[in-house]
């Protein structure tokens, strides 16, 4: 170890400003007052204002915040039931059941888009808000679900039990024993799906209709036009909701473990 | 949720055998035509294209994480869950957002170039974006933490006497590295380059926004039979080309992952 350590730490320090240097360069070019160069001209705080001012922008956040928040909690209920159904299957229809969530996860997202939107075109839905909540719903309920029942493996059975042994019903088990120890991993669950369907562009992309613009299609279509230093500061926004929104998640998570 | 996923799958399995109305829109005619009209030569530039990008992210994926993974995994044991978390920090942030960061860097106005000029390295800016390399530099930084976690774990499992008595039997730092460490972790090393080819093969973002019209992947040849041609037949059948490389290589973690007791985990 010692001898190849001083190589490796060099690598190491490179891939890591490699992960930070883009997104530290970004921020800061965020504050940059120069408006079509790259040239730093001094910090200024008015391409935040100038969001502020953006109708069609705060539309996209106000979707996406709804597509978010309903998509979240309906997958979380879904996907909790799910978690907990399984664990009183036999062990081999676990296994199949986990293959078939895995699977949403694995496959590329530009083929989950196209085939929500051939879905939802072949029952003559029409493309909008509605079709994005439903295609989110998709891909955060095997989320959901694996993260819960990652949870729900390292439970004490003993707990359940006495709890049986003291004269609960399942119904009291699960609302008193159950319920409060899956608590932490459950608003974990929440977060994360919530990050998920807030920052999702493809299924979203290919899901929504006209007037169903979210954030990230919002996102999309100004860099698509163009580099300006108003995208600098909305994504700089973003970067910061979601590492706020994973360091919440990953708190939840730990404590109480 | 079955519903809404298996039958999506299902209806575009079906549609990749249909055959193209003359405005668009399917008819249904059970054809091949459109897995035989996949071996023109331009559709195959685009596959081969696809699967070359995905193959160095991966090796270059590899060459960095590698140290890192095992710097990490060598380092005190309070600090590990820390560099891991960092890590898999920008994993977690919009996607869009970090490849945007580098249409920042590498355009023509960008940093990279005014710095290089600004050094007199270069007398006039380097086209740098919109070029494969710009692509494979995207997808690189965007699926390195796949590559990190499961070597880190491999690492971590490593037991460090191992190395120190091959240095004490003079082994070279090469035969070190050949003949110890990469024979112990190569589950690790196996899930990781299989965890970076598969969302790199399928990657749509990064070559949209990174490439040019000419550093197309197979996920813009979809979208673009899908929303511009509008041949959903043809679109479905690219789409099964993709998910069946997809699956191969699915199966090769499964198989590595449960031959070194499966505790390499996908997130």
């Amino acid at each position: 170890m010692k001898r190849e350590s001083i190589g490796l730490k060099a690598v190491s320090l490179a891939a890591m400003l490699f992960l930070y240097g883009p997104i530290v360069v970004l921020v800061l070019y965020s504050f940059n007052a120069a408006h079509l160069s790259m040239a730093w001209s001094g910090a200024t705080l008015k391409w935040y204002a100038t969001l502020l001012y953006d109708g069609a922008l705060l539309a996209a956040t106000a979707n996406s915040l709804f597509v978010a928040v309903v998509s979240t909690i309906v997958a979380t209920g879904l996907g909790g039931l799910l978690a907990l159904g399984m664990e009183r299957m036999p062990h081999r229809r676990q296994q199949t059941i986990e293959g078939g969530l895995v699977l949403p996860l694995v496959i590329p997202e530009v083929m989950m888009g196209i085939a929500l939107m051939l879905f939802f075109v072949m029952l003559k839905m029409p493309l909008g808000l509605t079709t994005v909540i439903l295609g989110h719903i998709v891909f955060n309920i095997p989320l959901v679900t694996i993260m819960l029942r990652a949870r729900l493996r390292k439970l004490d059975p003993a707990l359940g039990e006495a709890a049986a042994d003291l004269g609960a019903g399942s119904w009291q088990i699960f609302r008193y024993v159950t319920l409060p120890l899956l608590r932490p991993a459950i608003w974990g669950a929440v977060l994360v799906a919530f990050t998920v369907s807030l920052d999702d562009f493809l299924v979203t992309f290919f899901t929504a209709g006209p007037g169903a613009t979210t954030l990230p299609l919002k996102v999309y279509s100004m860099i698509k036009s163009g580099v300006t230093p108003e995208i600098n500061a909305l994504s700089a926004l973003l970067l910061g909701i979601s590492m706020a929104c994973v360091g919440l998640s990953l708190h939840l998570q730990r404590r109480e473990v | 949720m079955g519903l809404f996923f298996l039958v999506p799958l299902g209806l575009v399995f079906a549609i990749s055998f249909a055959s193209r109305g003359t405005y668009g829109g399917v008819v249904w005619e059970l054809t091949s035509a459109n897995y035989l009209d996949l071996l023109h030569p331009l559709y195959g530039k685009i596959l081969g294209q696809s699967l070359w990008y995905a193959t160095i992210t991966t090796v270059i994926c590899f060459a960095l994480g590698f140290p890192l993974a095992y710097v990490i995994a060598r380092s005190p044991a309070r600090w590990q869950p820390i560099f891991l978390l960092l890590v898999m920090l920008p994993f977690w942030t919009n996607f869009l957002v970090r490849t945007y960061a580098w249409m920042i860097l590498l355009r023509h106005d960008g940093l990279i170039n005014r710095s290089l000029m600004a050094l007199g390295i270069v007398d006039s800016p380097l086209d740098l974006l919109y070029r494969p390399t710009a692509v494979v530099i995207g997808l690189v930084y965007g699926y390195l933490p796949f590559m990190v976690l499961p070597l880190y774990v491999a690492v971590e499992r490593l037991d460090p006497l191992l190395v120190d008595a091959a240095w004490d039997l003079y082994a070279s730092r090469w035969a070190v590295f050949t003949r110890v460490v990469l024979p112990l972790t190569k589950p690790g090393i196996i899930g990781g380059c299989i965890l970076v080819f598969i969302p790199s093969i399928g990657s749509f973002i990064t070559p949209d926004l990174l490439g040019g019209a000419r550093s197309m992947m197979i996920g813009n040849l979809i979208q673009h039979e899908y929303l511009v041609v509008r041949d959903w037949p043809l679109g479905s059948a690219v789409s099964f080309v993709l998910m069946a490389i997809v699956m191969a290589a699915v199966l090769l973690y499964y198989k590595t992952a449960s031959r070194s007791d499966g505790r390499l985990e996908a997130r």
